[in-house]
């Protein structure tokens, strides 16, 4: 048994740990530059555990080959580290006016991100089932973190049942799946299904997808999505909608990839129609929100679907554009989030009418805001163009053509919502100048998610590289 | 010469960087974008003077690019940096140039958010001058997408009374319309025996028929929605007559030409079976759109939306001369895209310098401000003239050789556009009298003629359409030893 392999995760908790300590020593009275020093520094740490491993070394495993690290691990963690860095930067007033409970936020937020990133490495459905809980226990409470505003309450409350249901059925499937191959061990189901497709087979298959489904809000089991996002905190909502999203899918596709390649040919038509589904309803009903949060909600669905597409490929190079997406994704949607929970400070509102004349007001915020819209939205030379030309150039080589047709038609369609927030922004004369400075600790974040932006897109032969380089790993 | 070639692609966008940057930017703005842009008319005509006319293209290969560059850029993929100009591209790349140089000239009194506007224009500059001199298409669908953004906020904000409506029609439609060329560009991608996306290359290989034929009406559909063609065209209207001057004459002169542009490059000159097949639809839809948009154009009052339809018509002949597939109508088309860009460019520029003086555009509430405004008047008339198509300017050079190489391909359809000429002259003529001729208002009995500048702006249009009406062979001297191989693979 290799404890040290867990070094990465035990430095957030750690982190976490003196936080929370530091908080009690100091009465509550804590700064929060020091919490995030703090945390800066626990996220370094445990980034400087994964680097030396390499992408392309030899993968490691422990506790019975139940966790695993390798190159696909590695990505996935230095992915999720690098969003909740961001994120507790962008944070902005949020953790300013959180007094007193601020750093007991921090340690949260840390000690989910451990979660996720055991998630990752979990290569036996146990662990994995334990990870995921945790993960979730900790994300409702963050959900829930403004108590006494209703909204945020009630969206705690919301993804903690329905949460508990996914998991439910989630736990239903790996029982299914245990009892149909007498194994946990991802790899060892693998080798006792050789039989191919049985129906006892296929439902666990409908119950696992259902619950992962759940986890990335894939359509029909979105429905959490929209109030949860609108409800928790700003910086909660980019969180949950970047680290929390990227686990899931790496999870998705460890399982379908290692446990269950014998009925690929199942799963794939399952997904395409996920993927399908999933990003046509997203960008439908975005088109009428108002409010930018449920708006943004609405777009991580579609954003979802177009990511199944490249899971659906199945193949190495859909595999590579699946990891190369949730990095190009992360830093647009952080992007965006972050501007957001600054502007929404400012203007008091998150009513996509109340940006009116925000050029005028914020010139930086309105330019990072419409950046990453229109990368969301898909326009070169951004990284959420490439992002998905790497996703249907996969899977239109697999012959879904279908459904590239669709995802392009629905990114067309896409632009519209997109261009209506800009369109506020930029065409429409401000009510009144709003004053304000942001904070330093905002700004920075911002602009290392708008220079990502950038990067991934104009070099995204160099990032499309790393990112194929750790998909390989996953099957070896 | 390839450095020059680059620098013309890359310095406007860099111009653009500096304006946002620059202490003060307001105020300097549109110095800054008159040197930049000055600079890249001067780099374009230096890349005219030392282009090599005699360089024929071959059967072997069937695209011949000068001053080219190639970079690897995203190795899994096949893409690269690859840019050259070949003779149907290079009068267009300099024509870009030149009408950014004169609208930067035409908006020289914008005050309204100045370091945006100037900015923008040179944004939209580096990419359509990136589409005209791509050699790679995943570059040219980066430089086509490129100058959505821009131009979308250059009719939002700086428009007319409907410009929010009239913007976001102008993305969406052109967003749908190249989301299927993408996919169009992703099959041929995967569809030849050589996966690149090198354009030479693509157009060198055959591909199985009925994917070709899928592959050929989604690029078609892309392009079609810019050019644009009968029924795609209803966002044009709105588009050129809610955006202010300077956007005008760059929508309709060189925007629309990225759309005819990709056709004949594209669709013709990468497809020649599949365009042999549709041969026979082109020339329906150019028939159309010719007839289609000289008679709404005849119905209107306001004459931003008379000139804007009678671009669809114009549009019409590019078609036209691109179904016959012969070398003849080929140089016609190509010809018609130059001559079309600074006609229609000039006539904007004159409804912008009425529009200025009178403060509207409605036909029936102008009249009798020729006695005012001679000059303005005279060289309106001279615009006119040209735009229907009076020998001895660009526009008759243009139409006739389409006339002359597409009549014994498609006889009907140029029936149907050379009568359309007699449409055309009459809502021209028509126009002209009603605003200029006629008993003289007191209301605009006050107004100035040109100052120098407008003078100066207006005068260089007009030697352009002059030069190329009086002596075509300057421009088809280019345009023939490109075009001729492209017609000879299409077998006219």
């Amino acid at each position: 048994m290799n404890v040290a392999i867990l070094s990465p995760e035990i430095s957030l908790g750690a982190a976490a740990a003196v936080i929370l300590l530091a908080e009690a020593f100091s009465a509550g009275n804590l700064s929060r530059v020091a919490i995030l020093a703090l945390a800066t520094l626990g996220i370094a740490v445990s980034a400087a555990f994964l680097i030396p491993a390499q992408l392309a070394g030899v993968p490691t495993s422990s506790f019975s080959g139940a966790f695993i690290q390798n190159g696909f691990t590695i990505y996935f963690k230095l992915l999720m580290l690098m969003a909740t860095f961001l994120v507790l930067l962008g944070s902005g007033r949020f953790l300013a006016q959180a007094e007193g409970r601020r750093a007991e936020l921090v340690a949260l937020v840390l000690l989910t991100t451990a979660a996720l990133m055991l998630l990752v490495s979990s290569t036996e459905l146990i662990t994995l089932y334990i990870s995921l809980e945790m993960a979730s226990l900790s994300t409702a409470f963050l959900a829930a973190w403004m108590k006494h505003q209703e909204r945020s309450a009630e969206a705690g409350l919301k993804f903690f049942l329905l949460n508990a249901l996914s998991s439910a059925v989630l736990l239903y499937g790996i029982a299914l799946l245990y009892g149909i191959t007498g194994q946990t061990q991802l790899n060892g189901i693998a080798r006792e299904l050789v039989g191919g497709a049985t129906p006892a087979l296929l439902l666990a298959l409908a119950l696992l997808l259902a619950g992962f489904g759940f986890k990335v809000s894939a359509v029909p089991f979105h429905m959490w999505t929209p109030d949860v996002y609108e409800g928790a905190p700003t910086p909660i909502t980019a969180y949950l909608s970047v680290a929390s999203k990227a686990a899931g899918f790496a999870v998705i596709v460890r399982v379908l990839q290692t446990a269950l390649p014998g009925v690929q040919t199942e799963w794939v038509g399952l997904i395409a129609i996920l993927a399908a589904v999933t990003m046509t309803v997203g960008n439908i009903v975005a088109m009428v929100q108002t409010n930018i949060k449920r708006m943004l909600a609405y777009s991580t669905i579609a954003q979802a679907g177009y990511i199944l597409v490249g899971v659906a490929a199945g193949t190495g190079q859909g595999l590579g554009a699946v990891l190369f997406y949730l990095a190009a994704y992360t830093a647009t949607n952080l992007g965006a989030f972050i501007a957001i929970v600054e502007i929404a400070d400012r203007t008091g509102s998150e009513r996509t009418s109340d940006f009116a004349g925000l050029h005028a007001r914020a010139p930086w915020l309105a330019f990072a805001l419409a950046i990453s819209l229109l990368s969301l939205a898909g326009l070169p030379p951004l990284a959420g163009f490439f992002a998905k030309i790497y996703v249907f150039w996969a899977a239109i080589q697999t012959g879904l053509g279908w459904l590239v047709l669709l995802g392009v038609l629905n990114s067309a369609i896409s632009l519209f919502y997109y261009a209506q927030v800009i369109h506020h922004m930029y065409m429409v004369p401000a009510p009144s100048p709003a004053p304000g400075r942001s904070l330093p600790t905002l700004v920075a974040g911002l602009t290392v998610a708008i220079a990502g932006v950038f990067a991934l897109g104009i070099f995204s032969g160099f990032f499309m590289g790393l990112a194929e380089t750790a998909a390989r790993t996953l099957t070896q | 010469m390839e450095l020059t070639l680059n620098l013309a692609i890359w310095l406007p966008l860099a111009g653009a960087l500096l304006i946002v940057v620059l202490p003060g930017g307001e105020r300097w703005a549109r110095w800054v974008a008159l040197l930049v842009s000055g600079l890249a008319l001067i780099l374009a005509l230096l890349l005219l003077f030392n282009f090599h006319r005699d360089l024929a293209a071959t059967d072997a290969a069937w695209l011949v690019p000068q001053f080219s560059t190639q970079v690897p850029w995203i190795t899994q993929l096949g893409a690269s940096y690859s840019v050259g100009l070949d003779g149907l591209s290079l009068p267009l790349f300099v024509l870009n140039a030149l009408l950014v140089f004169l609208a930067v000239l035409v908006s020289w009194q914008t005050s309204l958010r100045a370091r945006e506007y100037f900015a923008l224009v040179l944004v939209l500059e580096t990419a359509v001058a990136g589409v005209f001199s791509s050699l790679d298409l995943l570059l040219f669908f980066l430089f086509w997408e490129l100058e959505l953004a821009p131009m979308f906020l250059l009719i939002g904000i700086w428009g007319g009374a409907r410009r929010e409506y009239a913007a976001m029609k102008f993305i969406l439609y052109t967003v749908a319309g190249s989301a299927l060329m993408l996919l169009g560009i992703l099959l041929l991608y995967l569809s030849g025996p050589s996966h690149t996306f090198d354009i030479r290359v693509l157009g060198g290989q055959t591909y199985p028929a009925a994917i070709g034929a899928g592959i050929w009406l989604l690029l078609f559909v892309g392009f079609a929605v810019k050019l644009p063609v009968f029924p795609l065209h209803t966002w044009l209207p709105d588009a050129h007559t809610e955006a202010p001057t300077a956007i005008s004459v760059l929508l309709a002169g060189v925007l629309l030409k990225m759309g005819a542009y990709g056709i004949l490059r594209m669709n013709l000159g990468m497809l020649p079976e599949a365009t042999r097949q549709f041969s026979t639809l082109l020339a329906v839809l150019a028939a159309v759109s010719i007839v289609y948009g000289a008679l709404v154009a005849m119905m209107q009052t306001d004459l931003k939306r008379l000139i804007a339809n009678s671009s669809v018509s114009h549009m019409g002949y590019v078609l036209l001369g691109a179904s016959a597939l012969t070398p003849i109508a080929l140089q016609g088309a190509a010809f018609q895209l130059v001559s079309h860009g600074m006609i229609t460019g000039l006539l904007f520029v004159m409804v912008g310098l009425v529009y200025d003086r009178t403060h509207t555009r409605e036909i029936p509430a102008l009249g009798g401000i020729a006695k005012r405004m001679p000059f303005i008047a005279t060289f309106f008339v001279v615009a006119g003239l040209a735009s229907l198509g009076l020998p001895g300017m660009a526009g008759f050079a243009a139409e006739f050789l389409v006339f002359l190489g597409a009549f014994p391909v498609h006889a009907i359809a140029t029936i149907a556009g050379v009568a359309t000429i007699v449409l055309t002259a009459g809502y021209l003529l028509w126009m002209l009298e009603r605003v200029f001729f006629g008993p003289e208002r007191p209301e605009w009995s006050h107004l100035p003629d040109m100052n120098r500048l407008e003078a100066l702006t207006v005068g260089a249009f007009v030697v352009v359409i002059v030069g190329l009406g009086v002596y075509p062979s300057i421009l088809s001297d280019i345009l023939i030893p490109t075009l001729t191989p492209i017609a000879s693979r299409l077998g006219g």
